[in-house]
């Protein structure tokens, strides 16, 4: 039986497919934009495909708004470790509240 | 249909914004200046201009379901084929379903018909994002009017809409 396959390799393999980036480049560390230069309708590309595999609704939005706003830095959302960390709480909630 | 000015959308004859689906219909015109060059001798509709089709009809979907807060803008076409040619006086009849309802973007499944053939489908994809400016809100205000969009949801007056810069992106 394979073990299940962690929120980052997955979030990494869909980033490498959709970005065409190296899977060797991605790490827990890279941010997104800053070090993978992922642009933002390829991120987006990325976000719907996350939202379709976990189904869940990333909030990319506000997030984008909290780091325009000097609410919060890109960095608590666009680092992949931190990401995958948020995508994991969604997926958290929405199995509270299918169940 | 008023190809020269992209206005593709004759009437709304369905809206359902809680289910996400959009009917609308369209009759390409009997002549037009695009046919002159598409194709001479053989006016055909551009498969871009179906490709608007599809847009303006989710799009004003997507706005509908909104209140028309915000604008939809196409950011990408998935999976376009076109099945059928579309020949003027065709009456043409555009299916609008929400696939997918993210966070400042949506995704909307598109078939065009007409009779019992399909013309052209895809998956396309809008990024909602401010009115940049009064006119242009108040332009697809009247555009929606004019098919037929108060019919099914109300329309918002102007003054209630937002229109801010548009945002940075992350």
């Amino acid at each position: 039986m394979q073990p299940a396959r962690s929120t980052f390799e997955t979030v990494a393999d869909l980033l490498s497919e959709i970005c065409d980036i190296p899977r060797e480049d991605i790490v827990p560390e890279s941010h997104v934009m800053n070090d993978l230069e992922v642009d933002s309708l390829d991120f987006l590309d990325t976000v719907f495909a996350i939202d379709k595999e976990f189904g869940i609704k990333v909030p990319v939005e506000e997030w984008t708004e909290e780091v325009n706003a000097n609410e919060a830095s890109s960095d608590e959302y666009f680092v992949l470790g931190r990401l995958c960390e948020r995508i994991d709480e969604l997926r958290a909630r929405a199995a509270a509240s299918d169940a | 249909m008023r190809l020269e000015r992209i206005d593709m959308i004759d009437r709304i004859v369905a809206l359902d914004v809680r289910a996400g689906t959009a009917e609308t219909c369209s009759t390409v015109p009997s002549s037009s200046t695009v046919f002159e060059g598409h194709f001479p001798g053989h006016p055909i509709m551009p498969g871009v201009l179906l490709i608007e089709t599809m847009a303006q009809a989710a799009g004003l979907l997507l706005m509908a379901r909104i209140g028309f807060a915000r604008m939809a803008l196409l950011m990408q076409v998935e999976r376009a084929r076109f099945r059928r040619l579309a020949e003027p006086g065709a009456v043409l009849e555009t299916d609008a379903a929400l696939d997918h309802d993210g966070s400042g973007y949506a995704v909307v499944a598109c078939r065009i018909g007409s009779g019992d053939a399909t013309v052209c489908d895809g998956l396309l994809r809008f990024r909602l994002v401010a009115f940049p400016n009064g006119a242009m809100r108040a332009a697809i205000l009247a555009r929606a009017a004019a098919s037929g969009m108060g019919d099914w949801v109300r329309l918002p007056t102007e003054a209630s809409i937002p229109v801010r810069s548009p945002e940075a992106a992350p």
